[in-house]
């Protein structure tokens, strides 16, 4: 094959172009850190704010404690929604934010088996307790408690019922609370102790059953939006959207309590 | 399928690969050719990547350039940015563990051209940079081609390293391999298996053309 040194030249400058620019011009698009809990509320509410403002924004789904690493490491991220309040307030003692965050939700615990499991869901664990001591239960998915808020609430709720102990040869951890529920959700664990607004995720319905743990088995569970040093008027802007009446809206229909 | 995770990871592997040929050429011809004093212990370091885990790699770039201290607050303050969590760091990271698949291939390709060959080009008076050009690339390219065949799927398929140093940004460091990662954990299995699936033949097709290649180059040389 023969190519005319035009065709050639424009075919480099193609190729150095492609090498060199960015994919779209994505480095003007803010990044916000989000804890995985909020994954489907926050695509809705991105959604509707980007139909209000033609805005984007890109976000980076992680456990909490992950993303507070690295916003440590220097991450380029310009808007924090924390699953707790702790990690932002250890970001605030590090000069990493603004300000001390604002609370925009209250997250909650469920728990979650596969549909077809035949396992009793109850708010106090008891079903759990019985598949344990008959040695049905061989397998429990809960986010890691190390670095994922809802991990921390799980190991909370499961000392509060004395259930810990037993429970801990069959803990399979996930490296954040949507993890732990494709475990769950999957059969690879037959039940989780997860977020609520992941059980209800319009891509698990009719593949899951459910329930609603009572908040008092845990600490709350503080949904915190926090700007970081370099937010720019994007992230500012949504920062506010978040804690407007369509937001909420949304957010309560994903199963958060609104502060 | 994730387009946009495709194409970075696509770039990732040209960028890596833009690179790693003349790093491998060079180094892969000077340690075919020459002995020297602490050859052993850089052919030790130079193979390091292939049974380090990628954690302890990752864990290592993140120190060394995070922006709070050391070479990173360095690079912040002379060139505004470091090499973590952005599309730089994952070159530079895919490059340090790149290191032996492009280098090996190449050495072995290089060392085994015949000396005389080499001799007799220089005893007619050409100039070294002229008989790597003509003789030696010449019949060592099956070897460089594969080891560059070799780092472009190993690229694209590289996880750890990526999550660790890169963090899990849309456009920025979302290789393909996070995408699959990202889609599993958000219970989108269509799209997960559609990424999984494209991965798989291109690994196949990476894999049969390298040993079509070798093959090709043995029977030449028969």
């Amino acid at each position: 094959m023969k190519f005319s040194v035009s065709t050639k030249r424009l075919a480099v400058r193609y190729l150095l172009l492609l090498f060199f620019t960015p994919i779209l011009s994505a480095a003007e698009i803010p990044v916000i850190a989000a804890a995985s809990n909020l994954k489907f509320a926050l695509e809705e509410i991105t959604t509707a704010f980007h139909q209000e403002t033609r805005k984007s924004l890109r976000i980076s789904y992680s456990s909490s404690g992950n993303l507070t690493r690295q916003i440590q490491q220097g991450g380029p991220f310009e808007l924090f929604l924390s699953a707790n309040a702790h990690y932002v307030e250890q970001l605030y003692q590090q000069h990493k934010t603004l300000d001390r965050g604002q609370v925009f939700a209250l997250g909650r615990l469920a728990l979650l088996t596969p549909i077809d499991s035949s396992l009793k869901l109850d708010v106090q664990l008891n079903g759990l307790k019985q598949a344990l001591q008959s040695r049905q239960l061989q397998r429990i998915a809960i986010a890691n408690p190390k670095h994922a808020p809802f991990g921390i609430a799980a190991r909370e709720a499961l000392q509060k019922q004395q259930l810990w102990h037993a429970i801990l040869p069959h803990l399979i951890l996930g490296e954040n609370v949507a993890q732990a529920t494709q475990f769950a959700s999957s059969g690879a664990a037959q039940v989780g102790l997860v977020s609520y607004s992941l059980a209800l995720a319009p891509a698990l319905k009719n593949r899951v059953r459910y329930l609603l743990i009572p908040s008092s088995l845990h600490q709350p569970l503080q949904q915190t939006a926090v700007l970081l040093n370099n937010a720019g008027d994007t992230a500012n802007l949504f920062f506010h959207y978040l804690q407007q009446e369509k937001a909420r809206g949304i957010l309560a229909r994903h199963g958060y309590t609104l502060p | 399928m994730d387009w946009q995770a495709l194409a970075l990871s696509v770039k990732l592997s040209f960028v890596t690969l833009l690179f790693l040929l003349p790093i491998g050429i060079l180094l892969g011809r000077w340690l075919a050719y020459r002995q020297f004093w602490g050859k052993s212990l850089l052919q030790t370091l130079l193979a390091l990547p292939l049974v380090l885990p990628p954690t302890v790699l990752g864990y290592y770039l993140l120190v060394a350039f995070s922006p709070n201290q050391g070479l990173g607050l360095w690079l912040v303050n002379t060139f505004g940015t470091t090499l973590i969590f952005n599309f730089q760091g994952l070159v530079f990271a895919s490059i340090i563990f790149n290191l032996p698949f492009a280098i090996h291939p190449m050495q072995r390709a290089f060392a085994a051209i015949p000396r005389e060959i080499r001799e007799a080009a220089a005893c007619c008076g050409m100039r070294p940079s002229l008989v790597l050009w003509k003789i030696e690339l010449p019949l060592a390219w099956p070897g460089i081609v594969s080891a560059m065949v070799m780092c472009f799927a190993h690229t694209l398929g590289e996880f750890g390293i990526v999550l660790m140093v890169g963090g899990n940004i849309p456009f920025e460091t979302q290789t393909i391999a996070i995408a699959i990662y990202d889609r599993v954990q958000s219970f989108d299995d269509h799209a997960a298996a559609v990424m999984s699936f494209s991965l798989l033949l291109f690994s196949m097709l990476t894999i049969s053309f390298t040993y079509w290649l070798s093959a090709r180059s043995e029977r030449t040389h028969d």
